[in-house]
């Protein structure tokens, strides 16, 4: 209505910007704005596409088996051998490190899916029905989410045990309460807009509404929650792991290496800190590539 | 000469790249003139009117140019210099005063906090004083109601506090930014009047910035005309009136003489018998209200925020079932609510919206969305469904290469187009238009009207036209139904609704709305204050 | 739910080779033998009166009640130890955060906010355990300015305590300052964003006077939620800590108890912490109402 709301739709220069947005195709888009991404983000990128590729390939890669005791010396120095040294039964700690990406990674990936299908299916549900369906699903969740996320899955380790099944089902169902949140506030900001009453009006059934008008437009903050959520568990898992309650030997994981590895600090052996190094490492480059994409989509928020 | 701006341009950030708002403008002003600056969405009325306090918000940049006020440079001078002279001698009256008060303070601390913090006054002098200008300005209870906080005041009161805070430190200007848009008409008329009157008494050079011609005709000595951050045209506010130059200045003025001979003829299509309605068992917003919409024609309902115009279209969509009451279309009676409906009754009433923005979905291709519905309702596919589309297309003036675009690759107008495309698709008897063109700029809701009139020729389709704009109703309306506080004030022809005598309701709105006589507003008002009717109803708001 | 496992806990807490009488004794004892509804009503009454029941570990040495550990005395001095670290921490890191997250909304898009917003996503990128260990490499082993290791015994003195949790207090402290400096930066840009921010700088009011008087009295509520939400994230997330520089707080008794799957110490750590995290979520809720400006002032 005024200079107030749109302060640079200024004529000539709006018809500029809407030929602009015309002229270049979805991956011509994508590959300008990679080149304009910040240093940070596309060693995020890069960082990223790494530890996918260790993962795939780490049986290539490995130069020893995963659980194969190589060694019969245990914690043994770094060598041409044994890049890294040995672990406490003598396995080789670089390989275990290789397979620690395929693991470490995949548990935590399929964890947080699991919670963004459940989570998000069931909260853009949740703001499309509204009523007390909506008001239920809500209590239920502000429950949930009174109770402190590792201390919940510490008691429900303790009575259903650690077998990774219920690491992964706990961890999901419990993180599906914090998209649940966010998937309905960002729905409920679609849901009142005109075009959703439109749809209404015209007799769109739900699925319709939940799929073709909703979905779409809550994409990008589901996405950036996506890669944060994915940090979140990814760390969760990982302090779970370190304490010992989580992923469970022989399974080679980052975690577990750290305490199996700590006493080596004391001497000064920086080896326990390489599979933790390897974590912050992939969990700072999604957070610089999140950071990135939230400030190209929004171009307001902050955290 | 009190200000002297030259050569200005001001810069504006969208993502990394700075595009020019202000491309090199001048205005100057003498003490005691009231300038009115003009112009459309994106004209650069509000950065100019902030440029004139040495101002730029975040995200903007003033790169060329001299600012010259009581013989300073106001760019020349640091930033702490330049603020020792806002809210002393260079004052701003923002738009929304809901939002620009601080929601923590007093109102009245907020009025005197610049005289007390340069110690332009001693407190209880600054107090005295705001409390004459609260006086001045018509507010109630002048003495007790600095002691509120913002929320506890209306609106029309809350931007008349505003005035009295910018004039706190008796300063040599006054910035007003659109400070009656947000206002009902005839809130508005009132804070007009105050502005107006104070203004002159107290003999203060302003800076007065709208996009309503009426308004800056009852206010400016002098006025200039903004489009795309240049100025089109500059003149007495008489001369200009009378008398514009440029071609754009008199398709602006041309806008308001948009008229339709009326005709009330047909059968009814809808009726509206004793509907009362409220939102969730609460508050009643509709009280036994009956309208009838003959075919083919254009029934208005006028009202005011408040007025539950809105909600009659609810409940005849079915959104609001309501408490008593029948709605009935072509004679049947309509299911209370929307999932009683079925599909063939849901084509027959369509519905375009206020914000052609919210009501298009952002990821769906035009073609998409009109396809969608074609083929949900007509059964068409293929072929005939892309033939339809194309129809449309042409029936709304936009070519067959719009259907592979999304809306944000299209103007405000060329939206409201695609809204009205959408409602027309599934051939319907009615559509209801909500506030339609109050969005959107003079000149693009001007087309849009003649777009609606036109198409009601072509395809004899019926509107119910709810606005709170009296120039729409004149522009469109075949019958007007006035609303007030949720029931139906008066209704009938629009010659009859518009000719007196009227009740003292339609009296008041009608009157309170600007009209582009510079003498409007005082002629009002003297009238007013003979004791015309509607007086009484005034002096109740205050 | 234990019912679903019934042997399962008396084998996982006395080992394979406990014979059957041994077994039947610890469930009898346990209270295993009875309905899990009984069983959780009895111990939620004990807890309202104070009584966690009795650990596990003390069932297997002897079958008479004579030096049965009650699970409040065990929680008890580790309870105490965690909060002298939590509240440490505190003291040292919601400070630090405000101001730095007040300086660095203020100074938007500078050098400093930059540098400042690349440091923090580092650090809350980094698992506890890396920066525990690094902290540990770097300042205990190589440089030897604090102790690698936390051990606080009873006779453990104040000042001694304190120079002993150094090393965890640091780690805490970047983790927490981390994440609330951010959260505070985002929580001040928005309220600057406001209409009338702009109004007090088009009033001639100077940078200082509105951040002071203009934003800070509308900020106590954000700024709550934000202090609340990272202390109650603080007290969980001192487990980790605990267990890396072995300090003997409630989180580490927490996870050796999980380990042994001792039941009665596992639920009573669990409801102390849920306890705090959301005695501190109310808190910063009541002290976000209290504040608001609407609600102070009805109509």
């Amino acid at each position: 209505m005024s200079d107030q709301t749109e302060p640079f739709s200024a004529g000539p220069a709006e018809e500029i910007m809407l030929a602009a947005r015309r002229s270049r195709g979805k991956f011509a888009t994508a590959m300008y704005e990679l080149g304009k991404a910040p240093l940070t983000a596309k060693f995020g990128l890069l960082m990223i596409v790494l530890y996918i590729l260790l993962a795939v390939f780490a049986p290539w890669i490995a130069p020893y088996g995963e659980a194969e005791v190589v060694s019969p010396k245990v914690y043994a120095a770094w060598s041409d051998e044994f890049v890294f040294g040995t672990d406490q039964i003598g396995r080789d700690f670089f390989s275990r490190m290789i397979y620690g990406a395929r693991n470490s990674v995949s548990i935590a990936f399929i964890t947080t899916v699991l919670a963004f299908v459940l989570g998000a299916a069931v909260g853009v549900l949740s703001a499309c029905v509204g009523g007390w369906i909506d008001q239920g699903l809500g209590r239920f969740v502000d429950t949930l989410m009174a109770i402190p996320g590792l201390i919940f899955t510490l008691v429900l380790l303790t009575i259903f045990g650690t077998d990774l099944i219920t690491l992964i089902l706990v961890i999901g169902i419990f993180d599906a309460t914090r998209v649940y949140r966010l998937s309905r506030a960002v729905a409920l900001n679609i849901v009142v807009m005109d075009f959703v009453e439109a749809a209404r009006l015209q007799g769109e059934r739900l699925p319709w509404i939940m799929g073709r008008e909703v979905l779409p437009n809550i994409l990008p903050p589901l996405a950036a929650e996506f890669g944060l959520r994915f940090c979140f568990v990814f760390l969760t898992i990982a302090a779970l792991s370190f304490l010992g309650l989580g992923i469970q030997p022989p399974l080679a994981d980052w975690g577990s290496m750290v305490r199996e590895s700590s006493t080596l600090i004391g001497y000064g052996d920086i080896t326990p800190l390489l599979p933790a190094a390897a974590i912050a490492l992939l969990t700072v480059s999604v957070n610089f590539v999140v950071d990135w994409f939230l400030h190209k989509t929004s171009g307001l928020r902050d955290v | 000469m009190l200000l002297e701006m030259r050569g200005i341009e001001i810069e504006g950030q969208s993502e990394d790249t700075w595009f020019p708002i202000i491309k090199g403008m001048d205005l100057t002003l003498r003490r005691g003139e009231v300038l009115g600056l003009i112009g459309e969405s994106g004209a650069g009325k509000s950065t100019m009117g902030l440029a004139a306090m040495g101002f730029a918000r975040d995200g903007c940049r003033i790169t060329a140019g001299s600012i010259v006020f009581d013989g300073m440079d106001l760019r020349a001078m640091p930033e702490s210099q330049r603020r020792k002279l806002r809210g002393v001698r260079i004052a701003y009256v923002a738009q929304s005063a809901a939002a620009s008060f601080n929601p923590a303070h007093r109102l009245i601390d907020q009025c005197i906090e610049t005289a007390m913090f340069y110690g332009v006054a001693s407190a209880s002098e600054a107090r005295q004083s705001t409390v004459d200008l609260f006086r001045r300005l018509h507010l109630p209870d002048p003495e007790n109601i600095g002691e509120r906080y913002p929320h506890q005041v209306s609106g029309g009161q809350l931007q008349r506090v505003m005035t009295a805070m910018a004039m706190a430190c008796s300063p040599d200007l006054i910035v007003f930014d659109e400070p009656t848009t947000a206002l009902d008409v005839t809130t508005q008329i009132e804070v007009l009047a105050s502005i107006k009157e104070v203004v002159r008494e107290l003999h203060k050079a302003a800076i007065y910035i709208t996009h309503d011609l009426a308004v800056v005709a009852q206010m400016a000595d002098r006025i200039m005309v903004l489009r795309y951050g240049e100025v089109v045209e500059e003149a007495p506010t008489r001369q200009m009136l009378s008398d514009p130059q440029e071609a754009y200045t008199k398709s602006l003025w041309a806008v308001r003489s948009l008229r339709k001979d009326e005709d009330t003829s047909g059968d009814k299509v809808l009726s509206i018998r004793n509907v009362t309605a409220a939102y969730g068992g609460g508050v009643r917003v509709l009280h036994d209200v009956t309208v009838e919409v003959p075919r083919g024609r254009t029934v208005a309902v006028v009202g005011e925020s408040g007025s539950g115009k809105s909600t009659l279209a609810r409940v005849i969509t079915g959104l609001l079932p309501p408490i008593s009451g029948t709605v009935e279309f072509d004679g049947q009676r309509l299911p209370p609510a929307l999932a009683q409906r079925p599909k063939s009754l849901l084509r027959k009433v369509q519905m375009i919206y206020q914000m052609p923005d919210p009501a298009l979905n952002p990821k769906r291709r035009i073609g998409d969305m009109l396809g969608r519905a074609v083929s949900y309702h007509l059964g068409l596919s293929g072929k005939a469904r892309d033939k339809r589309i194309s129809e449309l297309l042409e029936m709304i003036e936009l070519d067959d290469s719009y259907r592979e675009r999304l809306p944000m690759e299209l103007s405000g107008g060329q939206k409201q187009r695609v809204c009205i495309a959408r409602a027309l698709a599934v051939e319907p008897d009615l559509v209801i238009c909500d506030e339609v063109t109050s969005a959107l700029d003079q000149i693009v809701a001007e087309e849009i009207l003649k777009l609606l009139l036109r198409l009601q020729r072509d395809l004899g389709v019926t509107y119910l036209y709810i606005t709170h704009d009296i120039a729409t109703v004149k522009a469109i309306a075949d019958e007007i139904v006035v609303m007030h506080q949720g029931k139906v004030v008066e209704s009938g022809p629009k010659s009859e609704v518009l000719s007196p005598p009227h009740p003292a309701y339609t009296e008041l709105l009608l009157s309170s709305v600007p009209e582009m006589d510079p003498d409007w507003l005082d002629n009002v008002l003297a009238e007013r204050a003979r004791g015309g009717a509607g007086a009484a109803a005034v002096e109740g708001d205050r | 739910m234990f019912e679903l496992l019934p042997g399962n806990f008396a084998r996982a807490v006395l080992g394979q080779s406990a014979t059957p009488e041994i077994v039947e004794n610890f469930n009898r004892r346990a209270g295993l033998d009875r309905p899990f509804f009984e069983r959780f009503g009895v111990w939620l009454w004990g807890v309202v009166q104070g009584d966690f029941g009795i650990s596990y570990s003390s069932l297997t040495a002897s079958s008479t009640g004579d030096q049965d550990r009650t699970v409040a005395s065990m929680i008890l001095p580790r309870l105490e130890n965690t909060l002298f670290l939590a509240a440490a921490v505190a003291i040292v890191a919601v400070p630090l955060s405000l101001g730095l997250g007040l300086l660095a909304a203020l100074y938007r898009g500078s050098i400093f906010d930059r540098v400042v917003n690349a440091a923090t996503l580092t650090s809350i990128s980094f698992p506890e355990f890396f920066i525990g260990y690094i902290l540990m490499l770097f300042f205990a082993v190589q440089l030897p300015w604090f102790y690698a290791t936390s051990m606080i015994e009873s006779t453990t003195t104040f000042w001694d305590h304190l120079e002993r949790i150094g090393l965890p207090l640091i780690c805490l402290v970047l983790v927490i300052v981390a994440h609330m400096m951010r959260m505070t930066r985002a929580a001040i840009i928005n309220l600057l964003a406001s209409p009338f921010i702009e109004m007090a700088r088009l009033k001639g009011m100077p940078p200082s006077r509105v951040i002071w008087h203009h934003a800070l009295p509308n900020a106590w509520a954000p700024i709550a939620t934000v202090v609340g939400l990272n202390l109650a994230y603080l007290v969980v997330g001192v487990v980790v800590v605990e267990v890396v520089f072995a300090y003997p707080g409630i989180g580490r008794l927490m996870v050796d108890a999980v380990v042994s799957r001792d039941v009665p110490v596992v639920q009573g750590c669990a409801i102390i912490f849920a306890a705090v995290y959301v005695l501190l979520n109310l808190s910063a809720d009541i002290i976000g109402i209290v504040t608001n400006p609407r609600l102070l002032h009805p109509r």
